[in-house]
């Protein structure tokens, strides 16, 4: 320790520790500006949502005009039906294509593709609607969950791929090169050991592109149709959350108005707990690469 | 067993300019050679043609000839095969920070599709003994992450990672740069044992290391092997002007 006159408790100038604080509390109020919009629906949704809230609803399909009760069980079991179309066209591509991207995508297709993928995040959910109408409603002659579900796999693509090209890039060379220095074959190298490594970011990705298009109602519109009755059938008109309180809610009827409410809640909570379930399951590794 | 490794007319680029210039050199089996060298002078990039990891970088080639044992790695062999058989270890130590301990070791046989889980439990244990990394980690081994480890236990996990797939030669690239002296002993007392079993090649810039782990010594300079000896030799007597300018500290 120096022996000098002035030695003895460190003393932090007045105005270094009260520019901290102000930045501390900068930082602070800006994390609640993020999160207080969030709250607020989520509480308001709650508030008008909860009351049209029972076991019917969850279980029962809409009743005739005028009938009181009735659900929206249909909806919600459409909305499920069509995301997974969705998920299982955007999840492989988006991620095939983000690694092509990142792996080997240094190059003018490379370029191309990027580009692709980005203007393709920018096209107007109402046009993707379109493009499904045309490619696959009027293909097969009649609305379908599987066209509801294109147009929003259609949707996640471009966010799937931008993100795992990210992540992977952020994976360092000598990750890779300690993969080739151990004879694992290149593509092996990607899957196994580069994917495996950002899979948390690309899971974030993907849950971002989910969360996105669960809410989508315009792509739906003259995709999925929606449709009063249960439906199973992927070649048939279905309903969704999000057409149904559409529906519900430009509606003249103060009962379909209430229900319109929870069945905005019911959509959100879906999509919380089908992120938190991703996950949770990426946590307990029950996603880890591929072998 | 480690086999000799022979070197002809080895040129290497990176796009046009031109990293190694006509090197030639016999690196006898069962022994340790040391590749000294200023920054820049193609070490790393001699080292990185031996088993062909040269060419992963874009636009990077080489050309000529390297015999390893009696495999002739530029010609009629897939990279991969020649790098199943010759090992490397990085300057920094580089675990695959998703897996365990365990998988890291087991990594490089099972994806290469070897998948007998009790022989892969037995080699992971011997690998890890030859890298004296064992009785440190052998309590964690399937719960903690590779990446917990301290610098000097993950470049030895990095080392029993390159000897799981059973190579005849291992190429050491600085492997001790960026790791405090004691671990930089363990690493060195490693290399002792090591050099019964295997041929190692190691790059250095430290060269009272050279010294004390290596029997030959290459000196390279501007991409040319300048001269190549007994390691006494090359400390003691070099027969080149430049050589004993370099270990004398001249330049470089």
């Amino acid at each position: 320790m120096p022996n000098s006159s002035d030695s003895g408790p460190i003393r932090i100038s007045l105005r270094r520790r009260g520019m901290n604080h102000a930045v501390t509390l900068a930082a602070a109020s800006a994390v609640l500006l993020v999160l207080l919009p969030l709250g607020a629906i989520f509480a308001y949704l709650v508030y008008r949502g909860v009351g049209a809230l029972n076991w019917a609803f969850l279980t029962q399909i809409p009743k005739p005009v005028g009938e009181p009760g009735g659900g929206m069980a249909n909806a919600i079991a459409g909305s499920v039906l069509i995301l997974l179309i969705a998920s299982a066209m955007g999840v492989p591509i988006g991620i095939g294509a983000g690694i092509y991207l990142a792996e080997y995508g240094r190059n003018r297709m490379g370029d191309v593709i990027r580009f692709t993928a980005d203007v393709l995040n920018g096209v107007p959910s109402i046009v993707v609607g379109i493009v499904a109408y045309g490619v696959v409603v009027l293909a097969q002659g009649h609305f379908s969950a599987l066209a509801g579900g294109f147009a929003l796999g259609m949707m996640m693509i471009p966010t799937i791929t931008r993100a795992t090209e990210e992540m992977l890039l952020l994976v360092p060379q000598a990750i890779r090169e300690a993969a080739y220095g151990l004879g694992i074959a290149r593509w092996r190298t990607t899957l196994s050991i580069t994917l495996r490594t950002a899979t948390s970011g690309v899971i974030t990705g993907v849950m971002l592109a989910f969360a996105r298009v669960a809410g989508e109602t315009a792509p739906l519109l003259f995709t999925a149709f929606g449709n009063q009755y249960w439906n199973w059938k992927i070649s048939q008109p279905t309903a969704a959350l999000s057409l149904q309180v559409f529906t519900y809610a430009i509606s003249p009827f103060d009962e379909w108005h209430r229900q319109a409410w929870a069945g905005a809640l019911i959509l959100i909570v879906l999509i919380v707990i089908s992120v938190s379930a991703l996950r949770v399951a990426a946590g307990r590794g029950m996603l880890k690469g591929i072998g | 067993m480690g086999v000799g490794i022979k070197v002809e007319h080895l040129d290497a680029w990176f796009g046009k300019v031109q990293a190694l210039h006509d090197i030639s050199m016999d690196i006898p089996a069962n022994h340790a050679t040391a590749i000294i060298g200023p920054s820049g002078c193609g070490k790393s990039t001699f080292v990185r043609c031996l088993n062909r990891m040269h060419e992963t970088i874009p636009d990077a080639r080489a050309a000529g000839k390297v015999r390893i044992g009696d495999l002739d790695i530029y010609n009629g062999t897939a990279a991969v095969q020649v790098r199943r058989r010759i090992g490397m270890v990085f300057q920094k130590p580089n675990p695959f920070p998703t897996m365990s301990i365990y998988d890291n070791v087991a990594a490089g046989l099972k994806l290469n599709g070897f998948h007998d889980r009790k022989r892969l439990a037995e080699i992971v244990e011997h690998s890890l003994k030859l890298s004296a990394l064992w009785d440190e980690v052998k309590d964690s081994l399937k719960k903690k992450s590779g990446a917990s480890l301290s610098g000097g236990q993950q470049q030895r996990l990095c080392i029993a990672r390159a000897l799981a797939v059973e190579p005849e030669v291992l190429l050491m690239d600085e492997p001790c740069s960026a790791l405090d002296p004691i671990s930089t002993g363990k690493i060195e007392e490693l290399i002792f044992q090591l050099k019964e079993n295997f041929t190692i090649v190691i790059v250095t810039h430290n060269m009272q290391q050279a010294s004390r782990v290596a029997e030959f010594t290459g000196f390279f300079l501007l991409g040319k092997l300048i001269e190549f000896d007994r390691t006494e030799k090359i400390f003691t007597t070099p027969s080149d002007k430049r050589t004993e300018d370099y270990i004398t500290g001249r330049f470089g």
